[in-house]
Order: structure tokens, then C-alpha cells, then sequence
């Protein structure tokens, strides 16, 4: 129980008040309103619930008890130890939003920072203070696109190769509305990014891909940048932030918004949230950019300062006139990405990002020699996911790799019927070299007792 | 409280002020006031632009509010002041003069008619301000 | 011209070259090569020990304020204890390590738990069906908006594309309507406080998607024709919209659905005692009755598999029959979910009303020994929250910016300013039931010796706080000279 009052004290709090019972306090409320019967369990000390929690928790493996392979948006990568430990401080995880700079420097310097580290990865020029993931990310960013041109140019087009949960998303907050969202090729998911040039008008407002796209690949998408730009259009990019610390940056691309999901960067898998939605863009384009920003001030004893910017754009200024609805953000996630770059630094991500480049790349070469299994995409570059074409449907694939103690890749065919047999499988730099050994020794006993 | 109202001018319910003569319009000096520190104007029309009356011809910032100002008349965009990018702070030090927002050419000058003159303007603001 | 000093730098000053924080393993694989003409060449990022970090976080936790820390009555945030054992709770490797896609049949364990969740929500809510998925409560209100929207179409009813706001809504309610691209038309509160009922049926046609409506309201009062406010929508056909925030004042108290409502956004991090994280993350289900449950946005879980009665059921995702789609990626905010599980499991049903019986009575004893200081407009028996006017006439020029900021020198955080906009220089101060009668009467204490500063050292207000290591700061130089990160200086 957290609420602390005596007995005495509260007749002496009703007293005060000037009625007679608790009860009292509640006349207002409609009598047959009053007071429901509501079904729940009976309350449970501390000791109960921590062995009710842990039984909950132990009915579900981990990808610390199995060798895990699994990416498609959420991957198992390793989070210092500091980073919890900072989270964990009340400072930090029981304050509120920083509305009151002069008691919340300490939140809003670290925005600050987390602003500055998502710029340098992007090389884009503002980030704002975090949205809910990349999913929604994406959503923020068509719905900027169509702001930036007043609703002129109504029409977003999205790469096919987004990741389907963003373009679910973006679906559901738009197919109802004046906005048009467009997928080209979305029967063929995997076909050059220069066709969405194809969809492209003087209707466009922004054109979205993915980077690694959702299979797992690598453009260069500068040349494409170019070709929307001519056609007035402004160009959007989703990104792995953790690629970024080895490839090149989408702002060096052309890029003018460029978007992400952050839980590489120091978050937990936690089926599946909370995690970190990233946006970042040109500076000219900042009043049009969602969600909270921070700036640099003083205050006035001299001290370099951080604020609460900008918040005219805001939901709690411009009410129905503002460009989204977004509040509450993940701040939190966001404290743990500033942590976890810190620590790992220029060098750190990059030896991070490098292992997981390696191993990958010595998985596909392992897993492609195998009869009966090839690289859907051998030509292509890719950074920790590939796509991997199989002589079993992936379902069956991975029923049988549980007896391996493994969580075989992502099934593709879940979202693309014509992407039978195809499985993306990621790896990163907790995955040993034993166990991709394990899971290429897997793949091929699997595939000979089905050919046999 | 006092707000200077220029006798020359014709006000709307929403605090914007029109120049019969030549068409100028911009906030007035109550509105100012109740935005405090402008930090941003955006024209949102551009030369040429028809207008109708109560079209939203641009944006202004402050530190804790945002305001949109409305055509008062239509017409068509004659010219904008792309100055006030650069210096928002003209709005609140000289509202009626340097912090003119656009020009327009006036459709039908009978819609002057339909706005406050300076005597009605005083009076509205006076009865906002208790 | 005066220098700025450094409190704290940033970690790109803090940087220096060659400094490690974490390493890593070598490579166990051969190096493959690298793609040609995609690598990066400069990743601007700073260096720092371990050391560095750990002490720059540290120093920097102490420039907060939170509620570990003292009094936070922020009207409207619920900013209530939050309870340690959620934080070990949700870090279980049971929940921490669990990859969203994985077998369902390996992670029955966290779909119990999100089962057992919507189900306990709907107990509280009076309400049929609730889905997780929505992150905060503006995301759970545009989630509603949607359910209304695709409910009225899935009629033929697409005439309808109106909401209607009270003025005393929270700016996510308006917001949220107009991201959905409905018409948002504002109902004025009468003298009361209560919504304008004349006014509402007057806007209650065959346009009308629903109303979104807050009860308690931003006031912190009850609606006193909440009966006839539900009637009058569901007359017109349209939909009931409850904006959950408030839910601290009706837990065990009274249900949405017993009055009515149709659809209600719930907020975690409000009323289910998950921390605010310095602004999230939240957690913002929606809860919906019967006839909107085929809307909810998924997936959801459910019972997919249960031989017998008594035996262990299967739990499974599912998609509900007509939903929106998806709001989001995955399910929703687990380890949030956690922590407001262990939490109602602990309170159970006493517990809860005990802890909406401990909140209004907090917020009535703080108004009732307030009330001879601070004039409070629609001063009658309050929920949660009250709203007070931050000024005197016979202090003029002290404003409730000036009282808020110098509630800090007496180690309390502010209460909300500003909102609800219909009360000029608004105090909403809600303190939650987790603080005790001594806290509440320190606080009272120091609201008025703040009232008699103002009449007889208004200064000391004008220049608060002063005790706290950072002063007032320059809000407009910030908005006119953006400097947004740290590449923005010019060096």
C-alpha cells in the first residue's frame, strides 16, 4: 500500500473538509454509480506478486536461453551495464516532463545531447526530443511532408520495402483522410528502389524508403534523392541507427527527413516496447517537425541552460491547429540511446556495427553454401540481415530449429505470399561464430530429413 | 490597459487591422501583447495569391502562443513582407508600421463596411480585458 | 558583455580523443569486405571513459526534480509514487529478453500477462473490449477517434465528421481529432464548470462523430449532468469519447461504462503508478463497449486454445474482426504493462478504490485550507484536482508563473500552469493519494507565506526561484536564436 494516511489523520482531513465519512467526498457521483463491484484478485503483498510476476516470466523463453536469429525491426544486441544503472536513477525515471527548466536540467541537457547524437548519426541537422517508435516515426514524417506543402501535394509515396508494421501503421492513421498514401510495386516488395520513381508527380509531397530496407539491403539512395527533388518532392529515409555507425549517412545522401527506431542503441527487447522512434530533418524545415525540442539558453545567473523550445507547434499551443497530437514521448528511451552512444563513442559503435557486419556476412556465406538454401539477394549489399531462400517453408524450418535450442529468422511469406520459403535472418554481435556454425549444422540436417 | 488604434484603420474581431487606402495588413497592438515576445512570422500566401476573406494569410509565434491572421477582406496578394523572417521582434515594437504583413489588392470595398473602425475596436478590446 | 559559465558540459566537451567507454570482443569470423562506396568516413561522435559517463549522468540527475524527491503536484499528471518492485519486476530476463516475434507457444507467459491486463482493465472500466497497443494517451485518443470513425462508416454513415471538444479539454483532445481530419468544434463550459449542456445539444446532429469528454474534467469536477451529456450524443447518434486522464478520482468509484461512455483511453503513467521518465514513455490503452470491440486496433490477445474449462488456456495475437490496423509497431509498451499489472495485482479492488478515496480527499483538505488564500472559481466539493487563480488584485503585477517558480525555493515542484485556459492565471494542483497529511501541510504553509510575499515582497517572487541550481531561463532568445545541438554552435 502506497497510501500513507493514519487513521487519525484522515478524521482529521474530513474534519478539516467538513464532512463526516469518506463517502461524503464522493455525493457528487450518481448514487447508482457508486461503488462497483469490480472482479479482481484480491490484493497481494510484495512477496506475492514478485512469485506471481516471476511465474509469468518463467512460462516464456528468452533469447538468452536460446540462440536467437530473430531481427525484422526489435534485435538482441548487448546494453552496458551503465546504461540500466543511469535509468534506474529516480532523478531521471520518476521526474516529469522538463515544463519547469529551472528543476528539470537534468532531463533537458540530456535531450539536448540525444538531439546532437541523433543529428551526427543521420547527418541531418534537428532531431526532436523522441517519438513512440519507428513505426509511428514514419507516420510523423508523412504527415510533415503534407504540412510542408500547406496540403498541396497530398500524395506520399512508400517503399514497399518499409518495414509492413510502419506501413500498417501508416495506413491506419491515413487511408480515412484527404492524404493519399501510395505503395508502388507492393506485389513485387523487392524491386529497385528507382521504380518508385514510377508513382512520382507533381502531386508528391514525400517519398520514404528503408535503409536497410526491411530484407535486409543496402542503397545508395543519392541518385534516387535527386530524382525526387526534381519532381519538387522531399525525401524520406527510415534507418537501423546502429548501421549508422558503420555506413553512410542518409543526410549525406540528400535526404530531408530521416527517421528510426532506436532500440539497437542500448534498449531491451522486452516484447516489444517500449522502444525509440527517432526524427530528424532540415533545419528549415524545424516548425514543421512534430514532438518536443530542446534548445541552448541562459538563464539569468549566466548559466548556459537548456529549454523546452519551439512549443508554439505544439498540441498545448495550437490544440486543433497543430500539425500532430504527441505528448507523452519516450524520453526514457531516449536517455538510454544518449548513455549507450557515450559509452560505446565514435569507436565503440563503429567495432559494434563492424561485428555485426562480419558475422552476418560469414553466416550468409555459411548458410548459402548449404544444398537447398541460397542468398535471395547475392548482388546486394546488406549490414546485419539477409535474406535467405529455403527449401522448406520457414514455418516448418522453424518449428524443427526449437529442438536445436534456436529461433530461426523471420518468416517473410507472413507478409508477402510471393516470398514463399524465404526467411530473414538476422545476426549480431551476440551471436558467436559457434553458434552460426549450430545454426548452418541445423539448417542442413533439417533440409537433408525432409529431402529424405 | 491602454493599446495605441490607429484612427485611419478598419480592425477585425480576430485583431488584425487593414489600411483601406493601400490595402496593408498586419496585428494590431493588442494582439502583440497578448502574444508577448514574437519569435517567428511566417507569410503563408505568396504574390499573385487570390484571397477570400478569412483565409489565413500568416502564422505568428511566440514564446507561448500561436496566433493565424486571417484576410480581413479578399482580394488578391500584391506584395509580402519577407523582412519579418528575419526580425519578428517589429511585431511587437511597431505593429501598424514596419510589421505590415501583406498587401492586398481589395476585391470588393464593400467589405470594408463589415469591419470595426477604430472607436468600435477600442471598445472590444476593453470589454476582452476584465 | 557578461560570460555564460558552464554547469555541466556536454559530452562532446567532455570528449577526448582515443577514450574508450566499452569495448568489445574481436571478431571471431574472417572480416568480409566492406561495401564499396557505403562506408562512412568521419562518425562524429565524442569519447569518454566509462568514468566520465557514469559521473556526467550522475551530476546531471541532481538538476531534477522528482517525485523520489518531494511533492510534484502537477493537476492532470497524476504524478503519484511509483512503486520500486514495478522497476524489478519489468526488468525480469523472463520480460526484458523476450524478442517480440518469437513462437507464440514461447511466450505464453507474456501474453498471460497482457491477457490478464485487458481483462482487469475492462473490470475497471466497465467496459467490453481493450486493446494495449496505443503508446500514451494522445495515442490512444487518436486511436479512439479513429474506432468512432470507422464504427459511423462501417453503418454508411459517412456524413458524420464532426467532434466536439469541451474548452476546458486537454490540447491532445482537439488535436488528435484534427489529425484524424474531423471537424473539432469547441463547447463552452457554463458557470458551473460543468460542459454547457444547452449549447452541446445544440451542436448534436446527424454530423456528429461523438464527443470527447474528460470526468472528472481539467476543473476536477464531477459532471453534474453527465446522464443528460450522454444522452444528448448518444440521441444524435453519436459516440461517447471518455479521456481517461482523470481515472485517478473514479477508480472503484464509478465505471465508464456503467455511465455510458462508449470508448475511453487509459493513461499507465498517470493512474497506474508507471513512471513518467522525464516524458515517457507512457502507455495509453483503449477501452471500448460492445459494439466497438471488432474496431480495436491490434493485435490483441486473447484465448486461442482451451480444452477444458479449468485447464491452462493457449493464448494467441489476434486480429479483431473490423479493426483500424495497427497504431504501432508490435503490441505495445510491455514493460510499461508490467509495472501497471504488478501494480493492480497488489492494490487489488479495495486498494484501487482506497487509492481514489485517499486522492479526492488529499485534493479536498489542500482546497478547503486554501481557499481563504487563493481565490478558486468553481469552489465546491472537487476529485482529484482543483484549480486556483495564481493572482491578487491587491498584488498586481504577480502572476501564477511568479507563484510557481517560487515554489521551488520550498523543494516542491510547481503545480500545472496555465490549463484549464478557461480559469485566467490557472494553478491545477493535484496531489495524488501517496502523499501524507504532513507533506500537504508544508505545502499549504508555504502557498501562504508565498501569498503574503506578494503583497509585501513581490520582488522575491518576481527573481524566484533562487535556491535551485538554475534560475529562470531565456525562453524567447532560445526561440529566436535556435540552437538545437551542439553543431549549431558556431566555433
Amino acid at each position: 500500500m502506497y497510501t500513507p494516511h493514519t487513521p487519525e489523520e484522515r478524521r482529521a482531513m474530513l474534519e478539516a473538509i467538513g464532512v463526516q465519512r469518506i463517502e461524503d467526498l464522493f455525493s457528487d457521483v450518481p448514487a447508482k454509480y457508486r461503488y462497483p463491484k469490480m472482479n479482481l484478485p484480491p490484493a497481494m503483498t510484495e512477496m506475492e506478486v514478485a512469485e506471481e510476476m516471476q511465474g509469468l516470466a518463467d512460462a516464456n523463453l528468452t533469447v538468452k536461453d536460446f540462440v536467437s536469429f530473430l531481427g525484422a525491426g526489435a534485435y538482441h544486441h548487448y546494453v552496458p551495464a551503465v546504461v540500466d544503472h543511469i535509468l534506474r536513477r529516480g532523478e531521471f525515471y520518476t521526474a516529469y516532463t522538463p515544463y519547469q527548466p529551472e528543476v528539470s536540467q537534468g532531463t533537458l541537457h540530456a535531450i539536448f545531447e540525444f538531439q546532437s547524437l541523433m543529428c551526427a548519426l543521420t547527418g541531418m541537422e534537428v532531431a526532436n526530443a523522441s517519438m513512440y517508435d519507428g513505426a509511428t516515426a514514419v507516420a510523423e514524417a508523412v504527415n510533415m511532408a503534407y504540412h510542408v506543402f500547406r496540403g498541396k501535394r497530398p500524395k506520399a509515396v512508400l517503399s514497399a520495402a518499409l518495414h509492413p508494421q510502419s506501413l500498417a501503421t501508416v495506413h491506419t492513421y491515413y487511408d480515412a483522410s484527404d492524404r493519399e498514401i501510395v505503395v508502388p510495386h507492393a506485389d513485387d516488395p523487392t524491386a529497385d528502389p528507382m521504380r518508385l520513381l514510377d508513382a512520382v508527380d507533381e502531386r508528391t509531397s514525400l517519398v520514404m524508403v528503408q535503409y536497410p530496407d526491411f530484407f535486409g539491403r543496402v542503397y545508395d539512395f543519392t541518385a534516387l534523392a535527386e530524382a525526387v527533388h526534381a519532381k519538387g518532392a522531399l525525401f524520406g529515409v527510415a534507418v537501423n541507427p546502429l548501421a549508422l555507425g558503420l555506413l553512410k549517412p542518409p543526410g549525406d545522401m540528400g535526404a530531408d527527413i530521416v527517421t528510426g527506431e532506436g532500440q539497437p542503441l542500448g534498449i531491451p527487447l522486452s516484447f516489444g516496447g517500449p522502444y525509440l522512434g527517432i526524427f530528424t530533418t532540415r533545419k528549415k524545415y524545424v516548425r514543421k517537425m512534430a514532438g518536443r525540442i530542446v534548445g541552448e539558453t541562459v538563464d539569468t545567473r549566466g548559466q548556459r541552460a537548456y529549454v523546452l523550445t519551439l512549443t508554439a507547434r505544439e498540441q498545448h499551443i495550437r490544440r486543433a491547429r497543430a500539425t500532430s497530437n504527441i505528448c507523452t514521448n519516450n524520453a526514457l528511451m531516449a536517455l538510454a540511446a544518449t548513455v549507450y552512444l557515450g559509452l560505446l563513442g565514435k569507436d565503440g559503435l563503429r567495432r559494434v556495427a563492424e561485428l555485426n557486419y562480419h558475422k552476418a556476412h560469414y553466416a550468409a556465406q555459411r548458410l548459402a553454401a548449404l544444398e537447398g538454401y541460397e542468398l535471395a539477394f547475392p548482388d546486394t549489399p546488406f549490414f546485419n540481415e539477409f535474406t535467405l531462400k529455403t527449401p522448406l517453408p520457414v514455418a516448418e524450418i522453424n518449428r524443427r530449429l526449437l529442438d536445436y535450442g534456436i529461433f530461426g529468422g523471420y518468416d517473410l511469406s507472413q507478409d508477402f505470399p510471393s516470398l514463399d520459403r524465404h526467411m530473414l535472418v538476422a545476426v549480431t554481435e551476440m551471436n558467436t561464430k559457434d553458434e552460426i556454425d549450430l545454426l548452418a549444422a541445423a539448417l542442413d540436417e533439417i533440409a537433408r530429413e525432409a529431402a529424405a | 490597459m491602454s493599446w495605441k488604434v490607429l484612427p485611419n484603420l478598419k480592425y477585425t474581431k480576430n485583431d488584425e487591422w487593414i489600411n483601406p487606402e493601400d490595402g496593408t495588413v498586419g496585428i494590431t497592438d493588442y494582439a502583440q501583447a497578448q502574444l508577448s515576445d514574437v519569435v517567428y512570422v511566417e507569410i503563408t500566401v505568396s504574390e499573385g495569391d487570390e484571397v477570400q476573406k478569412g483565409d489565413i494569410v500568416a502564422t505568428v509565434e511566440s514564446v507561448k502562443a500561436a496566433a493565424d491572421v486571417y484576410a480581413p477582406v479578399s482580394g488578391t496578394v500584391v506584395a509580402i513582407n519577407d523582412e519579418l523572417a528575419d526580425t519578428p521582434e517589429v511585431v511587437n515594437s511597431d505593429p501598424y508600421g514596419d510589421a505590415w504583413m501583406v498587401r492586398l489588392e481589395i476585391a470588393n470595398p464593400a467589405e470594408l463596411d463589415e469591419l470595426m473602425d477604430a472607436d468600435a475596436y477600442q471598445q472590444y478590446c476593453e470589454e476582452r480585458e476584465h | 558583455m557578461s560570460e555564460i559559465t558552464l554547469r555541466e558540459p556536454l559530452l562532446v566537451e567532455l570528449s577526448s580523443p582515443g577514450r574508450r567507454g566499452v569495448r568489445f570482443p574481436a571478431a571471431d569470423v574472417p572480416a568480409a569486405d566492406l561495401p564499396e562506396g557505403l562506408v562512412r568516413d568521419d562518425l562524429p561522435l565524442p569519447e569518454l571513459s566509462e568514468v566520465d559517463v557514469v559521473r556526467h549522468y550522475t551530476r546531471l540527475s541532481q538538476f531534477n526534480h522528482a517525485v523520489d524527491i518531494d511533492f510534484y503536484p502537477l493537476g492532470s499528471c497524476t504524478m503519484k509514487y511509483n512503486p520500486k518492485i514495478n522497476e524489478d519486476m519489468a526488468r525480469l530476463p523472463g520480460f526484458a529478453h523476450v524478442h517480440p516475434l518469437q513462437p507464440e507457444e514461447t511466450v505464453q507467459g507474456a501474453l498471460a500477462l497482457m491477457y490478464y491486463l485487458q481483462e482487469y482493465l475492462k473490470e475497471i472500466t466497465g467496459l467490453a473490449g481493450v486493446s494495449l497497443q496505443p503508446a500514451a494517451g494522445a495515442h490512444g485518443e487518436l486511436t479512439g477517434v479513429l474506432i468512432m470513425r470507422a464504427y459511423h462508416r462501417s453503418r454508411g454513415d459517412t456524413k458524420r465528421n464532426k467532434i466536439l471538444v469541451p474548452d476546458s479539454a486537454h490540447g491532445t483532445n482537439p488535436a488528435s481529432s484534427a489529425m484524424s481530419g474531423l471537424r473539432v468544434v469547441e463547447i463552452p463550459s457554463d458557470a458551473r464548470g460543468n460542459i454547457d449542456l444547452e449549447k452541446l445539444k445544440a451542436e448534436c446532429d446527424d454530423t456528429l462523430v461523438g464527443l470527447m469528454i474528460t470526468n472528472p474534467n481539467t476543473l476536477g469536477l464531477f459532471e453534474e449532468h453527465i446522464d443528460e451529456v450522454v444522452q444528448a450524443v448518444h440521441d444524435a447518434g453519436g459516440l461517447v469519447y471518455g479521456d481517461g486522464a482523470n481515472l485517478n478520482a473514479l477508480l472503484g468509484i464509478a465505471r465508464f461504462g456503467d455511465m455510458g461512455f462508449d470508448v475511453v483511453h487509459l493513461n499507465l503513467h498517470k493512474t497506474f503508478s508507471t513512471p513518467h521518465g522525464g516524458g515517457g514513455p507512457g502507455s495509453g490503452p483503449v477501452a471500448v463497449a460492445e459494439h466497438l470491440v471488432d474496431f480495436l486496433p491490434g493485435p490483441i490477445v486473447a484465448i486461442v486454445d482451451q480444452d477444458e474449462e479449468d485447464d491452462l488456456p493457449t493464448f494467441g495475437l489476434v486480429m479483431p474482426k473490423r479493426s483500424i490496423g495497427r497504431v504501432k509497431a508490435f503490441y505495445g509498451h510491455f514493460s510499461v504493462m508490467v509495472r501497471a499489472l504488478t501494480y493492480i495485482l497488489m492494490m487489488g479492488a479495495e486498494g484501487l478504490r482506497q487509492v481514489a478515496e485517499d486522492a479526492v480527499l488529499n485534493a479536498n483538505y489542500l482546497r478547503v485550507l486554501l481557499q481563504d488564500t487563493y481565490h478558486i472559481p468553481y469552489n465546491r466539493l472537487c476529485k482529484h484536482e482543483f484549480v486556483a487563480e495564481g493572482r491578487w488584485e491587491d498584488a498586481p503585477g504577480v502572476r501564477a508563473l511568479d507563484i510557481s517558480k517560487r515554489l521551488m525555493d520550498f523543494g516542491f515542484h510547481p503545480p500545472t500552469n496555465y490549463f484549464p485556459l478557461i480559469v485566467h492565471e490557472a494553478l491545477m494542483i493535484e496531489p495524488t493519494e501517496t502523499e501524507s497529511k504532513r507533506t500537504l501541510d508544508a505545502f499549504v504553509a508555504a502557498m501562504k507565506q508565498i501569498a503574503r510575499e506578494a503583497r509585501e515582497n513581490p520582488q522575491v517572487l518576481h527573481e524566484a526561484p533562487h535556491t535551485t541550481p538554475f534560475g529562470r531561463v531565456d525562453e524567447v532568445k532560445a526561440a529566436r536564436e535556435l540552437v538545437l545541438t551542439w553543431f549549431d554552435w558556431n566555433r
